[in-house]
């Protein structure tokens, strides 16, 4: 597999066990073995979208999860996310829906927008 | 005429770093000017992760890379910004033209650094045959639409070409709701980043079509379909192997080139970062195109000081 974890791309080689990741190689740096592990045995990625703005200066809010949430989650985090309406102003980094689909990360604005 | 130390023609990754990196090396008095309304370039529609591991070492998206120099930049207060304007006109005298809502300004410079980035090639310069229909998008404009406007330009969508924007744009079309029939990409392999190939087109399943190009694009007022062809190792099509795909929407990803006419205007060549006018200078995806915005920032910050060391040494 390629980790994604840097533009660097590195090559990985995995051996899997019973489902289990029993060696990698190929990583240029620890994240690798890290990222290797986690694409086996629970596939995660930093979701990331837009959110309707309403009076806002512009109509788009880009937003993302603060930490990875399961592959599997990104429609559901999509049908999420659209029913969501911004009419305050945000910085990047506020929080807009704490605990996000109940997966103990955070939805927050990616840009200042007022 | 009004005088400045240093003017910044473009207010993207690349001239926010060069007016930072000006400012850090002493120079007091920097224009800035930027045709947007807000600073931050073409980083404010890549809402997707994988900006700043180099520089910033975390894992950001677009905005938040613009952002952190967004912040640099309104906190020094000797950079002007000047928003809304469209530079018309360089001079090999170091004077810079441009138009700002209401009237057209001159400034004559000591040092300028032009900043402007890059546009898409285009349908045009990759020659497909075929109608002239609505519903052909450069992946870049198809990302600001989505990302910025929040339209979605269509439902049913062939890319052309495998950069890396195409296949960032390509997952994004699939999170809303539309279908990516196909990537047809005329080289063996992919133009793009591993990593995107990995988290925009495998993780959604999209077809990619290594080795193909399209032959013709059909559609009255808007496209209907496209036919497609392989081709070998030297791109000459191979009989007999045509095929069709419906749909509504063709994005164009094939690449990137430097935005350089008001130089090529003022007769100015590039010489690596600089010109061959002494006091101008060039970063930025105008200068070379980039991968990563991390090295932009690098690079421009390098300019950056040079500029200041120019205008020191005068
Ligand atoms: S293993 Fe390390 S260096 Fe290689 S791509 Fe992953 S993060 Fe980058």
């Amino acid at each position: 597999m390629t980790c994604i974890e840097c533009p660097k791309g590195c090559r990985l080689a995995v051996n899997i066990e019973n489902g289990r990741v029993a060696k990698v190689t190929g990583n240029e740096c620890p994240k690798g073995e890290k990222y290797a592990i986690g694409e086996v045995e629970n596939p995660t990625r930093i979701f990331t979208s837009t959110v309707l703005g309403q009076g806002l200066e512009l109509k788009m809010i880009p937003v993302r999860t603060d930490k990875a949430i399961a592959k599997s989650k990104i429609f559901e985090a999509m049908t999420q996310i659209k029913r969501i309406k911004i009419s305050k102003p945000l910085n990047a980094g506020d929080i807009i829906i704490r605990n996000f689909l109940g997966l103990d990360v955070n939805l927050i604005a990616t840009r200042k927008m007022e | 005429m009004v005088k400045r130390d240093l003017v910044i023609v473009g207010g993207g990754p690349a001239g926010m770093a060069a007016a930072v990196s000006a400012h850090e090396n002493g120079v007091k008095d920097i224009l800035l000017i930027e045709r947007d309304r807000y600073l931050g370039g073409i980083l404010n529609q890549c809402i997707h992760t994988g900006f700043g591991i180099n520089y910033f070492k975390e894992i950001l998206t677009g905005p938040e890379y613009a952002d952190r120099f967004i912040k640099k930049v309104r906190d020094m207060l000797d950079i002007e910004v000047s928003f809304n304007s469209i530079v018309v006109k360089l001079a090999s005298d170091k004077t810079v033209t441009f138009l700002k809502p209401g009237r057209l300004e001159t400034v004559k410079a000591k040092a300028i650094i032009m900043a402007t980035g890059c546009r898409e090639k285009t349908r045009e310069m990759v020659h497909i045959q075929g109608s002239r229909p609505a519903g052909i998008f450069s992946a870049g404009l198809a990302q600001k639409l989505i990302n910025i406007e929040g339209l979605l330009p269509g439902k049913e969508v062939v890319v052309v070409g495998s950069g890396d924007i195409g296949l960032i744009m390509a997952r994004r079309f699939v999170m809303e709701g539309a279908r990516v029939k196909a990537i047809i990409e005329i080289q063996k392999e992919s133009r793009g980043l591993l990593r995107n190939m990995v988290q925009c087109v495998e993780d959604f399943d999209i077809p990619v079509y290594f080795n193909h190009k399209i032959s013709r694009i059909f559609g009255k007022s808007r496209v209907e379909k496209v036919s497609v062809i392989r081709v070998d190792d030297s791109f000459n099509e191979i009989p007999g192997s045509l095929f069709e795909i419906q749909c509504d929407t063709i994005l164009m990803s094939v690449g990137l080139i430097s935005e350089n006419e008001l130089i090529d205007m003022a007769g100015i060549r590039i010489e690596e970062n600089k010109t061959s006018v002494p006091g101008i200078f060039v970063c930025g995806n105008s200068f070379k195109i980039y991968d990563i915005v991390d090295t932009v920032t690098k690079d421009s910050f390098l300019v950056g000081k040079l500029a200041a060391n120019y205008i020191t040494n005068q």
